[in-house]
């Protein structure tokens, strides 16, 4: 299967984990990859907070180049590119006057067709559990993951066409095929505060203190992502005594297909997973 | 959105033509018209009050006015209070809110409409941290095409005045590997810079 990809800002810097278990994944599960010729930033939070012809314009220029590549697909990893990919693609395809303004500003033409897909999209529906399933080596008996989604992948949903808005189940699905003992929460879906953790810290360590009470409650012994900024949040702004490993669900998946680079890619979290890891006997 | 003009007029409230609007050579556009063209969807005339958007944000309690407020002061016409409340630098765009909406008025698009009305305007942030985030992601993009973190934060910093908070985090990033000085730029940045000064705001 072949899938063009955009990995996004983040995917560079602090969510450098995220990428290389993306691909590590990817690879192992005959999905190749192509990145996008010359991507630049979707402008994320910042540009549709204060400009909305810049937040459109921004993803178009993206969206327009992967629309000269063969594949179909593109796979955003990072939900806060997902969403603001989604939301330009909406634009575009619903304001014609708003398509051709759009098209001047970028100097390319905009052709429909492209889908955006998140990779738990691709891993649920694309390759299918059955087969996943078939691939794990080492099952993650003992891991008690809640799932936790957060909002751009999700909402509004008539944007996102994502699944179920209020209560998603293909990251569970996953997680559970890989052998963990998924935790049921009703916290899938609560924002963690998102960019708001460099200029207002305080309001996000109170988000994120409620999340972990929640997956602390539900029985969880670990909070499984697919977001950077929601891996940020969680990994580094929880209270001391409510901290719990935070997992990208990439990296889990690379764990149980018995994948290497699994170790380098712990080393990078805030709260160290190797703790848990290594007395569940996975790593 | 043509769909939203022909609600107008089924809830009575039919927009003022340009005519009506300079009577006696006055300007009559109420701070509501003017939110509601700029959203350019549902007007907010729709919504009923029944607050599903209040008791579902996440942030409501950090927040000076709760959305439902914010709506019904927009319908008395209490721009200043508006723009200039904390309010709309909070929202943190989850989206909650317009998901659950009965009537489908899109309020976190309303956020961002008063956001860009509060600093076109010149009042400005409130909360002014978050926007010296905006501004210097928004820099970061400008001048490079991508976001490079260290730079980015470095330029926060600086515009915010903010200087220590998160320090030893940031050290310790840096030491792990995270955080990288040399991050492939955008090669054609003649094409980031037009996106940029053609949605320049006059």
């Amino acid at each position: 299967m072949k899938v063009t990809y955009y990995p996004g800002c983040s995917l560079h810097g602090t969510g450098k984990e995220y990428d290389q278990s993306v691909k590590a994944v990817s690879r192992a599960l005959g999905v190749e990859l192509e990145e996008i010729e010359d991507w630049s930033c979707c402008g994320a939070t910042s540009a549709h907070s204060t400009n909305f012809k810049l937040s459109v314009a921004l993803p178009a220029r993206n969206l327009m180049i992967a629309g000269k590549g063969e594949a179909k697909d593109i796979m955003v990893p990072c939900a806060a590119c997902f969403n603001r990919f989604k939301s330009a693609q909406h634009h575009l395809q619903h304001d014609e006057a708003l398509k051709k303004e759009v098209e001047e500003i970028v100097g390319q033409k905009y052709s429909p067709g492209l889908d955006v897909k998140s990779p738990i999209d691709i891993l649920y529906n694309g390759i299918g559990l059955d087969a996943l399933k078939a691939k794990v080596v080492k099952r993650l008996t003992g891991l008690r993951p809640v799932s936790y989604y957060g909002c751009l992948l999700v909402r509004p949903p008539e944007v996102c066409k994502f699944e179920d808005y209020e209560n998603p189940y293909m990251l569970d699905g996953i997680l559970a095929a890989l052998g963990a003992d998924v935790k049921k929460w009703s916290y899938k879906t609560d924002c963690c505060g998102g960019s708001l953790t460099i200029s207002r810290t305080d309001i996000v360590g109170k988000l994120v203190d409620k999340l972990m009470t929640m997956a602390r409650e539900a029985g969880a012994n670990c909070v499984v992502t697919a977001c950077p900024v929601c891996m940020a949040n969680l990994d580094a702004r929880a209270s001391e005594n409510l901290r719990l490993p935070v997992f990208y669900f990439t990296e889990l998946t690379a764990l149980a297909l018995g994948l290497p680079g699994t170790s380098t890619w712990f080393k990078l979290h805030n709260v160290d997973p190797l703790p848990l890891v290594s007395s569940l006997g996975l790593l | 959105m043509s769909g939203s003009r022909i609600l107008v007029k089924s809830y009575g409230c039919l927009p003022l033509t340009e005519e009506d609007r300079t009577a006696n050579g006055v300007d009559m556009k109420t701070f509501l018209e003017e939110v509601n063209e700029k959203i350019d969807g549902v007007p907010l005339q729709r919504c009923y009050h029944c607050r599903k958007c209040t008791a579902g944000c996440p942030l409501a309690f950090a927040m000076e006015h709760n959305p439902n407020k914010i709506i019904r002061m927009i319908q008395m016409g209490m721009k200043k209070e508006v723009l200039g409340s904390s309010t709309i630098w909070l929202c943190a765009s989850c989206e909650t809110c317009i998901t659950r909406c009965p009537n489908e008025v899109d309020i976190a698009r309303m956020m961002d409409v008063l956001r860009e009305m509060a600093v076109a305007a010149g009042i400005g942030a409130r909360e002014k941290n978050v926007l010296s985030f905006h501004e210097a992601f928004l820099a970061s993009i400008k001048s490079r095409g991508r976001i490079n973190e260290p730079f980015m934060m470095v330029d926060y910093k600086l515009k915010s005045g903010d200087l220590f908070s998160d320090m030893g985090m940031g050290i310790s990033m840096f030491m792990k590997g995270k955080l990288s000085l040399v991050s492939p730029k955008t090669r054609d940045m003649d094409a980031i810079r037009k996106i940029f000064d053609k949605t320049k705001h006059a």
